[in-house]
């Protein structure tokens, strides 16, 4: 059984018949499938596009000290 | 730009001023971990298990052995869980609630919250996580071996156990400063328990053209009999590092964890691991993490399809072999030739051959790499 939690989004049935129409024969056994993993997807790479993490300098340098201790950075 | 951690940052919990929260924590109650399970701790306060802040909760414990995902829908392939025996708990008198003191080898180690206790089926985690219940899997017998309930809840590391390896040791925090020092924009993570044999570094070479780094990142820890002892493994990857690999492309570091053999689910856990250490790729070769049959020949290269968001992108490679009519290392992929064209340099038929103390063919291992293993009294765990 598929205990997995669900909710219900609308999309255009136009747009539900044209996906239906596109996943058979593939991998996909619905449209809620399809639509969940193009979503992940999506939501993915726009998280990718944000804003890089950055360490405090005095973070850094004590890393850097380490890195260069162990023989990993001149 | 390096990858971004899983779940977008990257988690610490390791406590300053540990030893005046040591000494503030003593009357806590206490409660023994093993040492696999004292090194998860470790990654998940380093952020080598990023998102992860403690052990699984049941319903993100559940969601993983279900949907491969935590709760919040992040992909998470293996449970990281801490066992524990209900007579313990009754015993020490612990509750849902309570902060406790974790100790392995009597040492105190961390303060963890507990936010849950609770049952768990073993035959449904093996099952889910392994796709078998022969307890002849070295994982599966883990899974039966565990006491019988679970605790989650989040954890506060105070300070790690004996590592015999600290010099290789890099965490995720470390691995980005140093990529970025290096200027490494993309970098390809490398996962073995193995020494080098030309294969490997045929695959590594072919995935190194493509981007800035190589971080070879082998698994130090709990192996099963007849795999490499760590030692071997990283002196002899220091040895082909400095004499065959361009100084500045390539960056040999540990990964402190014990070996699952989970094949497919593994191989996902393992990408997941390396993106947090801040590698843009992965490879994923042919039976990754697989022990004996348990699993097909590139099922763990198949399961990545169900990761549209894994942030990591995994690199599949076929077989390489040395082809005689080729002259050189070649694969599948564009090699015409099979049979007695090949020389396939198998894992099994090198160990062989250095159980007997004798130099495997240099079409499948260096005698550089063999050298460095054969000085080795026994270079293989009993």
């Amino acid at each position: 059984m598929d205990d997995r939690k669900h909710t219900t989004v609308s999309i255009p049935v136009q747009l539900y018949e044209k996906i239906k129409k596109r996943i058979e024969g593939t991998g996909f056994t619905s449209v809620s499938d399809y639509v969940t993993y193009v979503l992940r997807e999506v939501l993915a790479s726009l998280e990718e596009e944000e804003k890089e993490e950055v360490f405090s300098k005095e973070e850094e340098e004590k890393v850097k000290e380490r890195l260069r201790a162990l023989g990993y950075l001149d | 730009m390096v990858s971004k951690p899983h779940g977008g940052k990257l988690v610490s919990r390791v406590l300053d001023k540990s030893e005046r929260i040591l000494e503030e924590a003593k009357e806590l109650p206490s409660l023994e971990i093993s040492k696999d399970t004292a090194i998860d701790l470790e990654n998940i306060a380093h952020g080598v298990f990023s998102p992860l802040e403690g052990f699984l909760v049941r319903n993100d414990y559940l969601s993983v052995l279900d949907q491969m995902r935590l709760e919040s829908d992040i992909p998470w392939t293996i449970p990281i869980v801490l066992d524990v025996n209900k007579s313990e708990l009754k015993e020490k008198e612990l509750k849902e609630g309570d902060t406790i003191l974790l100790s392995c080898a009597s040492k105190n180690i961390a303060l963890m919250e507990i936010e849950e206790i609770y049952d768990f089926d073993k035959k449904q985690h093996a099952e889910k996580v392994f796709r078998t219940l022969d307890k002849d899997h070295p994982g599966v017998s883990r899974v039966f071996d565990m006491k019988d309930s679970l605790l989650g809840g989040k954890i506060d590391f105070i300070r790690g156990v004996e590592n015999p390896f600290e010099n290789y040791t890099l965490y995720p925090i470390e691995t980005r400063i140093l990529f970025k020092e290096k200027g490494w924009k993309s970098v390809v993570g490398f996962q073995t328990r193995n020494a080098p044999h030309l294969a490997h570094e045929y695959v590594q070479n072919t995935a190194l053209t493509f981007v800035d780094g190589l971080f070879i990142n082998p698994v130090i820890g709990k192996k099963k009999k007849g795999d490499f002892k760590d030692e071997v493994i990283l002196k002899s990857y220091e040895e082909l590092i400095r004499n065959f690999y361009l100084k500045d492309r390539a960056v040999l570091a540990i990964l402190r964890t014990e070996m699952r053999y989970a094949g497919p689910r593994e191989a996902v856990f393992h990408a997941i691991i390396r993106k947090n250490f801040g590698c843009t790729h992965f490879i994923v070769g042919r039976d990754h993490a697989g022990v004996g049959n348990y699993y097909k020949p590139y099922d763990a290269q198949e399961i990545f399809e169900e990761f549209p968001d894994l942030g990591i992108t995994p690199i599949f490679f076929k077989r390489f072999y040395y082809c005689k009519r080729c002259s050189g290392y070649v694969n599948e992929r564009v090699c015409p030739h099979r049979g007695k064209d090949i020389i396939l340099p198998s894992g099994t038929k090198i160990r062989e051959f250095l159980m007997k103390k004798q130099f495997p063919p240099k079409e499948m291992m260096r005698p550089e790499i063999a050298r460095i293993i054969l000085n080795f009294e026994n270079p293989f765990v009993e």
